[in-house]
């Protein structure tokens, strides 16, 4: 069975009004070109999950997002994503914002099939007063009050690996995986793009299958597209490209997100969009992030 | 055997200040947001408390604190084992670390915010960070506060304008909680050094740095901080102290991190 699909493909599961998991960490290992291929769909209304970056900067800018769930929206050496902010300070998007560990329970419960997980997290802090989706709950077992995190379900989530098979095996050699196991597992569909589509004999190689961390069953899609994590990191291959999130930075305060779209996005085919950039052995030479 | 230091900056006599919050720590996670407070707990994990844990800021954990600057890769660390941000959480929630972090907001509650600023959250004045790991952070373990400019935008007059980590307040404490299970350790602002072991869990000012008067501090806090009888100078580093802080940030980023890099004594 090959999961093998065009972007294109892959992002015509994603239709108005599904809530979308992205996966990554601020600026890092990022399913950017997958993003790209949402930009130029026509969906709208979406719900979006993630440990956020430009992904989510990106997605509000256009109009695609109804609501934001998020911990942080961050491009880190940037320390404020600039289109975020602009569209919570417009009041275009809704805001469910949770702790950082609230958001990792919500996609255990919604992967483990129970409708919430117990936890302090949250207590006495206006994340359970400005969310009424949040409910905080008596114990049958103790006298205290406990935050009832509610599950996360997925509709379509979006990740970037280092390499997979056609089959689904993915694998990250990168330090972190971030909670991209637990978005594959608590989303109905999980889409992911890879730099390098490998024969499944790869991972029967030394450690290789060390480097797995969820079974095939849990992929739906997988995308081939090397550099498609840039302008995010996807360590070991390549780093950050600090010019371009300057650049896309420096577009909010100026000629705004319709000027990046034009330049980068609108009408342009991934390989389009590298050449704009540089071109793919330019993103390949990225230096890695020293933190 | 420490030989006091005559010419030493604001930010090195903040770092060994802030330093001294790990003192008693033990064996905990020792997170420093920030590159102060990052020096701050290396500098303890360097000298009297070598049991305390650090990460890469990225995915392991580190027997030997990394310098702050001036390198330019992970070869040659000294890892000691794999610790990625969703296996935080498990050190988090056991209560086993000491976080010290920068809010934008403290209120006299010892509640503070990244989150966003002004009366409507919806349509937020400013958009912030969002509160991170504030909520999970201040209910499971000990959290200490740096500040790098004291003022009344800092220590807010009321409440915080989005409260995203629990503090000492009654009217926010949940059932079956005393106000002893909040862990709110140390205040280091630039000003002054603080904690909330005054009457009634108030703010209460333990030091001044050199050429910091009692007033300076109250005109530029929004609400009451508790003066005891007889307040300390602020220890100044010694010279074995500030040699480990060159070590540990060989290219001066310290210097950066305070406006006009001021000098530790302003008398």
């Amino acid at each position: 069975m090959s999961k093998v699909r065009s972007a294109q493909q892959a992002i015509a599961a994603i239709k108005d009004g599904m809530t979308i998991g992205i996966g990554g960490w601020g600026p890092r290992r990022k399913p950017m070109a997958l993003v790209r291929e949402l930009l130029r769909s026509e969906c709208k209304d979406l719900t979006v999950v993630a440990y956020g970056g430009a992904d989510v900067g990106m997605l509000c800018a256009a109009g695609k997002v109804k609501k934001v769930v998020f911990a942080f929206v961050s491009l880190d050496f940037i320390p404020l994503e600039p289109y975020f902010r602009r569209a919570r300070q417009n009041g275009d998007i809704e805001a469910m914002e949770i702790d950082e560990g609230m958001l990792l329970l919500g996609l255990r419960a919604a992967a483990w099939k129970i409708p919430f997980i117990p936890t302090r997290v949250g207590l006495g802090t206006d994340v359970i007063n400005l969310n009424d989706d949040i409910k905080v709950i008596d114990s049958p077992y103790d006298d205290k009050a406990w935050v009832a995190m509610p599950a996360l379900p997925v509709d379509v989530a979006l990740l970037h690996v280092d390499r997979a098979d056609a089959r689904g095996v993915c694998q990250i050699k990168g330090p972190d995986l971030y909670m991209d196991d637990w978005f594959a597992r608590a989303a109905k569909t999980a889409v992911v793009s890879c730099d390098e589509l490998v024969e499944t004999g790869c991972f029967a190689a030394g450690d290789e299958a060390r480097f797995v961390f969820w079974e095939r069953s849990q992929t739906d899609t997988v995308v081939p597209i090397a550099g498609g994590a840039h302008p995010t990191s996807c360590t070991p291959l390549y780093g950050l490209d600090v010019a371009h999130f300057k650049e896309y930075s420096a577009l909010a305060k100026e000629e705004g997100f319709a000027r990046y779209l034009e330049k980068y996005i609108t009408g342009k085919t991934e390989a389009e969009y590298q050449q704009a950039v540089g071109g793919l052995e330019a993103i390949r030479k990225l230096p890695l992030p020293v933190y | 055997m420490s030989t006091p230091a005559k010419d030493y900056s604001l930010a090195e006599l903040m770092i060994v200040a802030a330093a001294e919050a790990f003192r008693n720590d033990g064996e905990v996670l020792a997170t420093g947001i920030g590159l102060i407070p990052r020096l701050a707990a290396s500098l303890a994990m360097k000298t009297f408390n070598p049991d305390l844990m650090m990460t890469d800021s990225e995915a392991f954990m580190l027997s030997e604190p990394n310098p702050v600057s001036g390198r330019r890769s992970h070869e040659g660390q000294r890892q000691e084992c794999w610790m990625g941000f969703s296996r935080i959480f498990d050190t988090v929630w056991s209560g086993k670390r000491h976080a010290m972090v920068g809010p934008t907001q403290i209120d006299k509650y010892g509640q503070a915010n990244i989150s966003a600023l002004g009366e409507n959250y919806h349509r937020p004045k400013v958009q912030m960070l969002g509160v991170r790991g504030f909520p999970g952070n201040s209910i499971c373990h000990a959290n200490s506060f740096f500040v790098p400019s004291h003022s009344k935008r800092v220590f807010v007059q009321g409440e915080c304008d989005m409260v995203a980590s629990i503090g000492y307040n009654p009217a926010r404490l949940p059932k079956g909680y005393r106000l002893d299970d909040i862990d709110i350790r140390r205040v280091i602002t630039d000003l002054c050094l603080m904690d909330w072991q005054g009457p009634k869990r108030m703010l209460q000012l333990l030091s001044l740095h050199p050429g910091i008067s009692v007033e300076r501090v109250l005109e530029n806090t929004g609400f009451e901080v508790h003066i005891p009888e007889y307040v300390p100078v602020t220890r100044a580093p010694s010279e074995e102290q500030l040699a480990l802080i060159r070590q540990l940030d060989p290219e001066n980023w310290r210097a950066k991190q305070l406006r006009d890099n001021p000098p530790g004594d302003r008398s």
